[in-house]
């Protein structure tokens, strides 16, 4: 075992993680540690852009951008963390370009702009060109650019190493703590690929950045890795999740694959049809059409072919039409994406439309944060040198369904302002104790599952998974749906018990990581089952069948997942915040229960309305 | 133009399911860290849009879980998973089962090159280190703008086939300059040089210049055009180390 001592950690290489790096190691002693190589991160795969209100080819301003995130995530964003992100856009882009980043140019050499869903001028009067972008490789230009500037500062990167516990002197999993009580972060405990050695980091300040947990789902644009790591280390030392129920299908994943193409197909005048040639999207959003943000779009898609007119031979998707395009203009503008279709499913973009189907693709939710990247551990209480930015992080601005390009833009300015926060907390706070044998959990379960010599295949259990989340708690929800879903996971839970891997070596032992990612992903599926079931409304990216309303009375409020405790005798177990009214519950699993809590929406200037498109 | 698909004429579901022979080498260190390299068969069950990528999968979740590579994005787009696939360097998830001729055995064999670590995978710290050699990022003097600086769409136009690398060392591990001198920067470092030497912004192209100048630079190409033929981002590798040359003799030199 080694130990190694920064001032700042940040885990995760992805976007969030080396925005927030280039600030923190800036400042003081830092240290990223990623599962990845850097520029491998999910972050690369974005595609379509980031949006800001730079105004360069029409009119706009940031409150318009604020407006449209507030109600793309149907109510449920808070606003102060909206108008930051909103305002906080021009210089992240500027930032950006002045790092190298190539964006396309209008004809005065400014940065381009153009559409995306849900953004749009004067508060929904029609889309506006906001988003500026690099071709439809913005993610993958923004990592190669950060990762550039990390190589430029020197920054000190610990590769191919698995964060797998997290650190705190107060282990609020297992009681509640007090409010107001301090509660520190320490450091946390790392795995080398390479070497099979353990590795325990003390830090001041620790940044999560490892972003989403697509991998619960089948059908998902998300890569292999990522298994909700950041957020399964929070949850299981009892740091609460917030609005896990809140899943973003996008609308265009290639049929059957789930692989992304962007939004920007619509941007740049894609069109999407049913079986019978229809525009259907004139149908649900009249003004915007096929820009309607991505819940919406998703839905009516997942409508279409419900209702049978889905096309192909078992008519299970819609067509993204692109064939009246120039060649030339997809060319420019969409090299990448016409080229998927063309690799996977053998399909000319030019000359016949392209089939698709909503894919799993972002969380909303996440470990809550204030705006400065803060971790949360009730309603109001920080823990003192913990933060968390980018998909892991839940500030709250994208609410109940994310507005395109706005991820981009949430790595760029609350990264860059966890990895402020991080470092000047870290200047003037001192190191805390490590509690005794800092490695022993996560030593005992890795030799356990390494030693086990016969059980469950990792592939069988994480398939179990994925499918029942596919079945029960994807675009369309019921309370039955979901309690199948929790009954599955209950089964799954108790199968991973004995999961073993057929790998014994210490070198390079991917089998063995699967299966700890396996239990990162079980965790988090239980707690996006537990708080789906628990609202009974229709809000964004949720939508339950038999709550088709959205229910400001009951539940605009986010939702807080806190795992605690099997109460003893009689005595029930608390949450830590305020779980009055419709989040009074907890749902017990084995060894533990996931107790509910939630937390107010901060609500500025906009009240909530009918989102209509 | 990105890298063009050998387009297939059938449709989804079209392609019916067929068992494809995996050759595959293995390479599985013990606790001294010392192995033999040897080949495994693998009979995998696959289907009409299975990717290499997917067969190894299979195979590490059905049937040898020690069976170790890298991967993550699995469309082509974070550079995890390239190897040398029937003898050519390709990314795994870029490449069709049905588009190699699944009626012989595909073999997979981790880039050449880079010393192997366990399987298909190879140490990338020296392919990296290249890399960062190069300096790969903008490098100006004088005030920051307020804004953003101006670039023309020509300006910009005429550095973007070198902003689609992904580092996944596909061409230069392709490269037998770099196969008998490891010294040698190879063609990423080198297309990533290009990034910025043709970005008009950049005034750093002198010192990147001399630093290619080396005798481990530039002037090593033998113009084999391993590299483009491998770059599975369709990047016009050679052509682009042929311009860093031309670079070379007429600016600064």
């Amino acid at each position: 075992m080694q130990t190694h001592q920064y001032d700042v950690v940040i885990v995760g290489a992805g976007g969030a993680g080396m925005r927030a790096a280039l600030e923190s190691s800036a400042r003081v002693r830092t240290a990223v540690i990623s599962k990845l190589y850097p520029t491998r991160s999910h972050t690369g795969a974005a595609q379509g852009g980031m949006c800001a209100a730079l105004a360069n080819v029409e009119e706009d301003n940031w409150e318009w951008h604020t407006f449209d995130t507030v109600k793309g995530g149907d109510y449920l964003v808070d606003q102060d963390a909206a108008e930051v992100m909103a305002k906080e856009a021009i210089d992240a882009v500027l930032d950006l370009e002045k790092m190298g980043l190539p964006f396309n140019r209008t004809p005065e050499g400014r940065i381009d702009q153009r559409r995306f869903g849900g953004h749009t001028r004067n508060h929904g009067e029609a889309a506006v060109r906001r988003s500026c972008y690099a071709a439809d490789r913005t993610g993958h230009m923004i990592l190669q650019t950060l990762y550039q500037n990390c190589v430029k500062n020197d920054v000190e990167f610990f590769n191919e190493f698995y964060v797998l516990d997290l650190l705190v002197d107060h282990d609020l999993a297992a009681g509640h703590v007090p409010e107001g009580e301090e509660v520190n972060v320490s450091g946390v405990v790392a795995y080398e690929l390479a070497t099979g050695e353990i590795h325990v980091f003390q830090a001041k300040s620790v940044v999560l950045a490892t972003g989403g947990a697509g991998k619960i789902f089948k059908t998902t644009s998300n890569a292999h890795t990522l298994t909700g790591d950041g957020m399964a280390l929070a949850y299981r030392r009892g740091i609460p999740l917030e609005d896990m129920e809140f899943f973003q299908f996008h609308p265009t994943g290639l049929a059957g694959l789930g692989i992304l193409l962007s939004e920007a197909a619509r941007g740049e005048g894609g069109i999407l049809r049913n079986s019978e040639g229809e525009r259907f999207m004139e149908r649900y959003a009249p003004t915007i059409k096929d820009l309607a943000p991505r819940d919406i779009v998703a839905r009516s898609m997942a409508n279409e072919v419900r209702e049978g007119r889905g096309a192909g031979p078992n008519k299970d998707y819609v067509l993204l039409d692109l064939t009246h395009l120039d060649p030339a203009h997809i060319d420019a503008k969409l090299p990448d994406i016409t080229e998927f279709a063309r690799t996977y499913l053998g399909v000319e973009p030019y000359t016949e439309p392209v089939p698709v189907y909503p894919t799993a693709h972002y969380a909303m939710g996440g470990v809550p944060t204030n705006i400065e990247g803060e971790v949360l551990r009730n309603e109001h209480d920080v823990i003192r040198g913990l933060y968390a930015a980018g998909e892991v992080a839940c500030v709250s601005v994208h609410g109940s369904n994310r507005l395109g390009t706005n991820s981009l833009l949430d790595i760029n300015v609350f990264g860059k302002r966890a990895g402020i926060s991080a470092a000047h907390y870290a200047a003037q706070a001192s190191f805390v104790d490590l509690p005794e044998d800092p490695a022993a959990t996560v030593v005992a379960e890795l030799e356990q599952m390494r030693t086990r010599p016969d059980g469950e295949r990792v592939a069988d259990v994480r398939r179990a998974l994925q499918e029942t989340m596919d079945a029960n708690a994807q675009v369309f929800r019921t309370e039955e749906s979901l309690h199948q879903a929790l009954a599955d996971l209950r089964e799954l839970q108790k199968r991973y018990q004995a999961v073993s891997v057929q790998d014994k070596s210490r070198t390079f032992n991917t089998d063995l990581l699967e299966a700890v990612e396996l239990g990162f992903l079980l965790d988090i599926a239980e707690t996006v089952v537990v708080g789906a079931l628990n609202r009974q409304e229709s809000r964004g990216g949720h939508f339950r069948e038999d709550y088709p309303d959205r229910d400001d009375k009951r539940f605009m409020r986010h939702t807080m997942a806190y795992r605690r405790p099997l109460p003893e005798g009689r005595r029930s177990s608390k949450g830590d915040g305020d779980a009055k009214g419709a989040f009074a519950h907890s749902t017990t699993f084995e060894g533990y229960q996931l107790v509910l809590g939630s937390k107010d929406v901060v609500v500025t200037r906009y009240q909530p309305m009918e989102r209509k498109y | 133009m990105t890298a063009v698909a050998e387009a297939p004429a059938q449709k989804v579901g079209e392609v019916a399911s067929f068992t494809v022979t995996m050759r595959v080498m293995r390479y599985l260190p013990d606790e001294n860290g010392d192995a033999v390299p040897r080949w495994d068969e693998f009979q995998v069950e696959s289907h009409g849009t299975d990717r290499v990528l997917d067969a190894l999968h299979k195979i590490k979740w059905e049937q040898d879980g020690s069976l170790t590579f890298r991967r993550s994005c699995a469309h082509g787009v974070c550079g995890s998973d390239a190897m040398r696939i029937n003898g050519r360097n390709r990314l795994a998830c870029k490449t069709l089962l049905k588009d190699l001729d699944p009626s012989k055995p595909i073999t997979v064999e981790p880039i050449k090159g880079l010393p192997v670590v366990k399987d298909l995978v190879v140490d990338m710290e020296p392919f990296f280190a290249s890399y960062r050699e190069i300096m790969p990022f903008l490098i100006t003097t004088g005030n920051e703008p307020t804004k953003e600086r101006l670039q023309s769409a020509a300006q910009r136009e005429r550095f973007d086939d070198t902003t689609k690398c992904i580092l996944c060392a596909a061409c230069t591990s392709s490269c037998p300059v770099f196969w008998t001198d490891g010294q040698y920067f190879g063609p990423a470092a080198i297309v990533n040089a290009h990034r910025f030497i043709f970005d008009s912004r950049d005034e750093g192209g002198a010192q990147r210049l001399e630093i290619l100048n080396d005798k481990e630079g530039v002037w090593r190409c033998r113009t084999t055009f391993n590299c483009t033929e491998a770059c599975p981002r369709g990047i016009e590798v050679t052509k682009a180390i042929q311009e860093v040359k031309r670079a070379m003799i007429t600016r600064a030199f």
